[in-house]
């Protein structure tokens, strides 16, 4: 049976209102998955993965410390310093089969405490605030030939986020529980659309991805924001697997800015990483044997500061944590060159010193795991990142 | 497209059947019309309950929540259910008003300064007092003097309890001095959350030239901006209930410096101080003056305009009907273009008006919203809803916006010619090849499909 896919294909080319150059041209003919999942609101690194061996832990933490691995509720045990949070039972066993790594004192180059400014910089991979206008995960697609019909990339939300806005196409797809329109009406909605690039582009990309997501049976889901994430991060998964699919998706998740009664080994925030948890779960199942072709990158914009404040909760800071899990991904390690929690080892006396730039991650992935050339990358991805060398041997060789 | 058009649709929320004949010729008056009285409110606003009252009664069920944790789930639900029911409540009664007002651009006004000054409804309580914050706080305010309307925002109980500033103790304080005692090792009691939001969000802007050390000294002025009630028993017991309570125990003393200037008031004035400087600031004025052109011009909007809005807002002292009859004035937002594309929100509003239908239950609003990513009250963040089509332009949203309009196309049924609907709310902004589309769909439901659909409606 035709898809509606074709069929407007065929309408819209026997009205010859065509918008769309490059349908039959494959995105890219690599095996290769990447996933971004961007957290925001800041997550507390030190509560990802706690280094409880660090002599000053228990002390700078207070009643934030979580108790050593091996006790009830304590930490999950990484390498000896540090522990997982112990809602991270998933990203715990994807560890210990050498499939997750922890990259620890991690920052971007931002070093001011607005979330959005700190989020604008994770995403457009400059120099400063405002530097791009595009994203960094839409640049690195250029080679990628990302066409309209055929995108390389996928965000799981109605709307793009600046990570993958750009020139190189990309589409978008969240859930409805709405009706479907009728192909008829969509026909004439596409010559309607015709003479207007902003419409015809993006109604054009909708209607691939409703192929998709019709493919995978989907129906509408709301609740909460942590189950519509865990939801997502199923249908990212089936995005991924889709012959002539994408190969990159963004899945995005908030909540994470605890400034108050933000718990320990239970409470808000140990709920917010048992459900990143559960999602991460849901998107490894739903890849099946592509898992082996996947790297997954979870990353904030930045980390909050290492004392309690007077609410129970952390305030904005700088260096963080992130986790990159995955088949592909070279695992079963903390990747941290540890700068310590005494008051003199402190970033501006109140954060965890950045030792590590999120970009050289990022660069590491995009050169070893999506073969894009170091030359480009520097270049065109991550302009004026010279001194923010990529990070060697991510992923497994 | 003519100004009437321009008057309705941008700076207003959309036309109804007959606004472009009612505004003709003087779009000008029509709109400044609307800033000189109070707001023309919807009668329903006024009967809502005070925030005070539903904060007592939210805390009062969570208590009950909390004591019968092991009694059963009942409780628990009933939280959910009155919390929800409040929020619907309030959704309904602002999304009647808008549907049904006839000073819409005062309405607009009053949706932009919320989303300013945002809250949102994914922390708790908030869900439950959004729309009376938006009401007891800016809805007063909006044509009147920033800094009033500044001060009304941050002693609001809804903005203090979103961004946590109930219990911000200042370490010199009576209280942190006898915390910090037993917990020598911390530094005790500071949120900087509201502080910051405040210059970043509120005034000043990111780039506004302040620095950590106003941060943090400015979070010191504030503590003790707190709420009656904000715990059941104990030092933060006192105070009316759900209402703005200054605490002297927590407040950090002592004179302070912010922006080089030294404020050495004593209890709310120091804090109160500092917000009448920071609007009168120039940055602040070049912050809201950018914004405000962005929602009412385009979305890099001409440098000129803004300067025009922020000369008036300096010259004027910060009067916000001095600045919005600048904007009236000026020449940009009536250029013969379509500059902006409709928030959801506006596309929702906008749809409503073009039926002249004030909708009974909101559900069907809030569910829509909340598909196109737009939920009411509930930005996700303190900066509020973004206001460029980059940000709401996405492939899915616009797929989410033609379904909906094909259900409402369903709805309406066979009742409203589209061809004729399109003339009277568009007039000759329906451009004539939609116009065209839309008379030649198979059937009525289906041009309303396209009539709501088309580049001509979905921007503004």
């Amino acid at each position: 049976m035709a898809s509606r896919r074709d069929i407007l294909r065929s309408i819209m080319v026997a009205s010859a209102a065509c918008v769309a150059p490059g349908l039959t041209v494959a995105a890219t003919s690599s095996s290769k998955r990447f996933v971004l999942v961007v957290l925001r609101g800041a997550v507390d690194g030190l509560a990802l993965a706690a280094p409880y061996a660090d002599s000053n832990y228990e002390a700078v933490r207070g009643e934030l410390a979580i108790d050593k691995p091996g006790n009830p509720d304590g930490l999950l045990q990484l390498d000896g310093f540090f522990g997982l949070n112990p809602s991270l039972q998933n990203v715990h066993r994807y560890f210990q089969s050498g499939d997750a790594a922890i990259v620890h004192a991690v920052a971007s180059p931002y070093r001011e405490r607005s979330h959005f400014d700190g989020q604008d910089m994770l995403e457009n991979g400059a120099t400063r605030v405002g530097g791009k206008r595009d994203g960094w995960l839409n640049r690195a697609m250029a080679p990628m030939r990302s066409t309209l019909g055929n995108e390389a990339a996928v965000a799981l939300a109605q709307n793009t986020p600046l990570v993958l806005r750009g020139e190189n196409s990309v589409t978008s797809w969240a859930p409805s529980k709405l009706p479907d329109a009728d192909d008829a009406t969509l026909a004439r909605l596409q010559q309607l659309y015709a003479d207007d690039a902003f419409f015809a582009t993006r109604l054009e990309q909708a209607l691939r991805s409703q192929e998709i997501a019709g493919n995978m049976g989907s129906t509408g889901t709301r609740g909460n924001e942590a189950k519509q994430f865990i939801d997502l991060m199923a249908s990212a998964a089936k995005f991924l697997t889709t012959s002539d699919g994408p190969n990159i998706a963004v899945v995005e998740l908030g909540g994470w800015d605890t400034h108050a009664n933000q718990g320990a080994s239970s409470g808000a925030l140990a709920n917010r990483f048992s459900s990143l948890d559960t999602g991460l779960g849901e998107l490894k199942d739903g890849l099946g044997e592509r898992w082996h072709d996947t790297a997954v990158a979870v990353v904030t914009e930045f980390g909050r500061t290492v004392r309690v404040n007077g609410t129970r909760g952390t305030d904005h800071g700088t260096g963080t944590a992130a986790v990159l899990l995955g088949g592909a991904v070279n695992g079963g390690r903390v990747i941290a060159d540890w700068p310590g929690l005494s008051q003199a080892d402190l970033f501006a006396g109140r954060d965890l010193l950045p030792t590590s730039d999120v970009r050289s991650v990022f660069k590491g992935l995009l050169v070893d795991h999506l073969e894009l050339a170091p030359a480009f990358v520097e270049r065109e991805v991550f302009p004026g990142s010279q001194a923010a060398r990529t990070m060697q041997n991510l992923i497994k060789s | 497209m003519s100004k009437a058009f321009i008057a309705a649709t941008r700076f207003g929320l959309g036309a109804r059947p007959g606004d472009l004949e009612k505004i003709g010729d003087k779009p000008e008056k029509w709109l400044l019309d609307q800033l000189a009285g109070p707001s023309r409110a919807f009668d329903e606003i006024g009967r809502l309950p005070h925030s005070s009252s539903v904060f007592v009664e939210v805390q009062r069920v969570r208590r009950e929540r909390r004591d019968a944790k092991k009694a059963g789930d009942d409780i628990v639900k009933n939280y959910g259910k009155l919390v929800r029911r409040h929020y619907i409540d309030q959704s309904n009664v602002r999304y009647r008003a808008a549907a049904a007002s006839d000073t819409p651009f005062h309405e607009r006004l009053v949706h932009f300064w919320s989303n300013h000054f945002a809250v949102s409804a994914d922390k708790q309580p908030i869900p439950a007092i959004a729309g009376l914050y938006e009401n007891e706080a800016i809805r007063p305010n909006v044509c009147g003097n920033f800094a009033d309307l500044l001060i009304a925002v941050e002693q609001h109980p809804a903005m203090i309890l979103y961004l946590d500033n109930q219990r911000s103790i200042g370490p010199l304080s009576k209280l942190g001095k006898r915390a910090n005692q037993r917990r020598s090792d911390q530094e005790f009691g500071l949120n900087e959350n509201l502080a910051r939001e405040i210059l970043e969000l509120h005034t000043l802007g990111v780039d506004g030239g302040y620095a950590q050390t106003d941060v943090t000294t400015f979070a010191k002025i504030i503590t003790g901006w707190s709420i009656g009630g904000a715990s059941d028993r104990g030092r933060f017991a006192d105070g009316v209930p759900g209402k703005f309570e200054f605490r002297e125990a927590i407040h950090e003393p002592g004179s302070q410096e912010v922006l080089g200037r030294t404020y050495g008031q004593s209890g709310v004035d120091q804090g109160e101080a500092v917000l009448r400087d920071l609007a009168m600031h120039p940055a602040t004025a070049r912050f809201i003056s950018t914004k405000l052109a962005r929602h009412f011009v385009a979305d890099e909007p001409a440098e000129s305009v803004v300067d025009v809005l922020q000369a008036s807002y300096l010259k004027s002292g910060g009067d916000l009907t001095a600045v919005y009859t600048a904007l009236v004035h000026a020449a940009e937002p009536w250029h013969n273009n379509f500059a902006k594309y409709k928030t959801p929100h506006d596309f929702v509003l906008s749809t409503l008006r073009a039926f002249d239908h004030t909708p009974e239950s909101p559900r069907f609003i809030v569910g829509a919203l909340d598909l196109m990513g737009q939920t009411p009250f509930r930005p996700g963040s303190p900066a509020g809803w973004p206001d460029t089509a980059e940000q709401w332009g996405g492939a899915d949203a616009l797929y989410k916006r033609i379904e909906w309009a094909n259900t409402v196309a369903r709805v309406v049924g066979s009742r409203i010619n589209p061809v004729e609907l399109g003339d009277t709310i568009l007039g000759n902004a329906f451009n004539p090849e939609s116009r065209k589309a839309v008379s030649r769909a198979e059937s009525v439901q289906q041009g309303m499909t396209l009539l709501l659909a088309s580049p001509d409606f979905q921007r503004r």
